[in-house]
């Protein structure tokens, strides 16, 4: 019997690309409501693994439900419908749209209006749908503070702001679940807090379960509820941030060894 | 933060998001194009032959590389096959007319449909492949379109070609340059309206984001095979009754004038005009459309006794083509309407510079 606050439950994922054996059997699942996070060296999956549940790797084994609805097989295109949203490490956002037409790119799956009537906006509705959304997102925008910027070229601002932006987008898709990629990645020590109060605020206030990769170890032993070490497309350790961090294998993955064998460098060698 | 592009003109409010959302960006541009629409209506009045042929030629060619620049500019993706679609609206609307015997009235938005559904026939295979392998899909769809034309006897009239009736509204024939002229600027004023809305609506917003960003817009819920094709299907709409327009003002369509020489003036004009810019695709097609003439005028104004000159005019008219989409993407790649902004801006904050 499936637990109903299970949200994502990741079972027996294995992908590889030729020889290259990302991720292997890697099982996990987050609970309603959570702040999730998914640390480890690079290469360690990471991406993969966000990859994997958002649709753009098909895994060569294993299954992925979302509430309680197999993934596997569904085209990334149709995972927003169920309430998946993410966010990439490196920028890719529409580059030259307005910030505010990037947001409103977000709402694309919950606006009903097409070319038919798009194209005579005035008449068949198009025109108040639009406008109704026009006010959600506005909302989204007064609450990552990007107001300033709504008109901008989103190919025209800074770094912080792009992410800021990227982070509205994937909001508008209203998702139970947001995978964050590196929401903090190259930025300074403000707008990593800003950041950082922006995720808790969408757990909390916006109700949505966060799936997040971060390489802050500050920012991510603060924030998530609980925490998956990934090293070498394996998953080594999973539970709270302390007993994570308490975790010797961990420090190895990440530390290195001293000396004598250690089941890290073992798992190593079978990828290699 | 904010760039020109943004900055409201001084005295200006918009108190709710409709006023936001508007396809003019200020009350004073709106006015300014209600009244040049109603201002060219006089034309017909005042202009000579000569002039009315050159606006009509304009605004067939105009709906056409809007048409381009849905699928080209705001999509992203190529296509070489413009004129075949042209051509095919144009026959079409003619096949419908004859065989049919519906007004031709209704022929011209038909022909368009009918352009359409070729068009996403042809989008099918497109919508999977990129750059130069698309350029070569759609390449070929314009040669087997031409090669269709040629050979279609019951449908284009073969090398003989295909009679297209005038135009007629309430039994008033509509076949001299004047009276076509308001025919062919009702089309016109439709189809930029119909293309700006659509544009920023929902799928026209798919159409940039699978431009600027494919892979994201499909995590955001855009179906880029769909996307895609249905940017060709719009291409070829729009193709099919600059098409239309066309055959039926001159009457008579034959294979001849739909090669890939008239692709790529299309092409010429999206780019000259600005890619992913509506407005741009009527100025690349007016600068294009008047380049030759300019060129005729500055010939006949050197040596209008120069015999050498004279004959060389036809290969100067080509070549100042080429020269002009070399020079357009060398000093000003994002095209007219791009200058036309920063003019716009310049003036907006003059005299200071910010």
């Amino acid at each position: 019997m499936p637990d109903p606050a299970l949200l994502l439950e990741v079972n027996d994922i294995s992908l590889s690309f030729g020889g290259v054996h990302a991720l292997t059997d890697v099982s996990f699942s987050v609970r309603k409501g959570e702040i999730f996070s998914i640390i480890g060296p690079n290469g360690a999956g990471k991406t993969s693994m966000l990859n994997c549940i958002s649709g753009r790797y098909q895994p060569n084994k294993g299954s992925i439900t979302f509430q309680q609805q197999e993934m596997i097989g569904l085209r990334p295109n149709d995972r927003c419908n169920l309430g998946i949203g993410r966010t990439f490490q490196n920028l890719a956002l529409f580059n030259h749209m307005s910030v505010l037409d990037n947001i409103m790119v977000g709402r694309h799956h919950l606006l009903r209006n097409n070319f038919l009537n798009g194209s005579i906006y005035w008449l068949l509705g198009a025109r108040k749908e639009e406008l109704t959304h026009r006010a959600e997102v506005e909302d989204i925008i007064d609450f990552l503070e990007i107001a300033h910027i709504r008109k901008a070229i989103a190919g025209t601002l800074s770094y912080g702001l792009r992410k800021r932006v990227e982070l509205a987008r994937a909001v508008a898709l209203r998702p139970d679940l947001i995978l964050l990629d590196e929401p903090m990645a190259g930025m300074n020590l403000e707008e990593k807090e800003d950041m950082a109060r922006y995720v808790i605020d969408l757990n909390e206030e916006w109700g949505m379960t966060v799936v997040m990769i971060e390489h802050d170890m500050g920012v991510v032993m603060d924030i998530s509820h609980r925490v998956m070490v990934l090293d070498f497309g394996r998953k080594i350790a999973e539970g709270l941030p302390d007993e994570v961090m308490a975790n010797p294998r961990v420090r190895t993955a990440y530390l290195g060894e001293d000396d004598g064998p250690s089941t890290t460098s073992a798992a190593a060698g079978e990828v290699a | 933060m904010a760039s020109a592009h943004s900055r409201m003109r001084c005295g200006e409010f918009r108190t709710n998001y409709r006023q936001d959302t508007t396809i003019f960006p200020t009350p004073l541009a709106r006015r300014v194009a209600v009244v040049s629409v109603l201002l060219l209506m006089l034309v017909p009045m005042f202009g000579s032959a000569y002039q009315l042929n050159l606006l009509i030629q304009i605004g067939y060619y105009g709906i056409a590389a809007l048409g381009l620049n849905i699928v080209v500019g705001f999509t992203g993706q190529i296509s070489l096959g413009h004129a075949a679609f042209f051509g095919l609206g144009a026959f079409s609307s003619a096949w419908i007319n004859s065989t049919t015997g519906i007004p031709v009235f209704f022929c011209i938005p038909l022909a368009g449909l009918m352009t359409m559904a070729v068009g996403l026939l042809v989008g099918i295979p497109a919508g999977r492949i990129k750059g130069l392998y698309l350029a070569i899909a759609t390449l070929a769809s314009q040669y087997i379109l031409e090669d269709f034309f040629a050979r279609a006897d019951w449908f284009t009239g073969g090398s003989a070609g295909a009679m297209a009736n005038p135009f007629s509204l309430f039994g008033y024939q509509m076949n001299s340059d004047r009276s076509y002229f308001y025919v062919v600027l009702f089309y016109v004023v439709i189809m930029y309206l119909a293309g700006t809305n659509l544009l920023r609506t929902r799928d026209g917003r798919a159409f940039v984001a699978v431009r600027d960003h494919y892979l994201s817009a499909e995590i955001m819920g855009i179906n880029l095979n769909k996307y895609r094709i249905l940017s060709f299907g719009i291409s070829s709409l729009y193709a099919g009754i600059g098409g239309a327009l066309f055959g039926h003002y001159l009457g008579f369509v034959s294979a001849e004038g739909f090669t890939i020489m008239l692709s790529i003036q299309f092409l010429a004009m999206v780019i000259i005009g600005g890619l992913g810019s509506v407005m741009g695709s009527m100025l690349g097609t007016v600068f294009m459309v008047l380049l030759p003439e300019v060129m005729e005028f500055g010939v006949h104004l050197v040596g209008s006794n120069n015999s050498a000159l004279t004959q060389a005019l036809a290969y100067i008219k080509e070549m100042a083509i080429g020269l002009a989409i070399i020079l357009f993407l060398i000093f000003e790649p994002d095209g007219l309407s791009h200058r036309w902004k920063m003019i716009k801006n310049y003036w907006k904050l003059y005299p200071f510079s910010y």
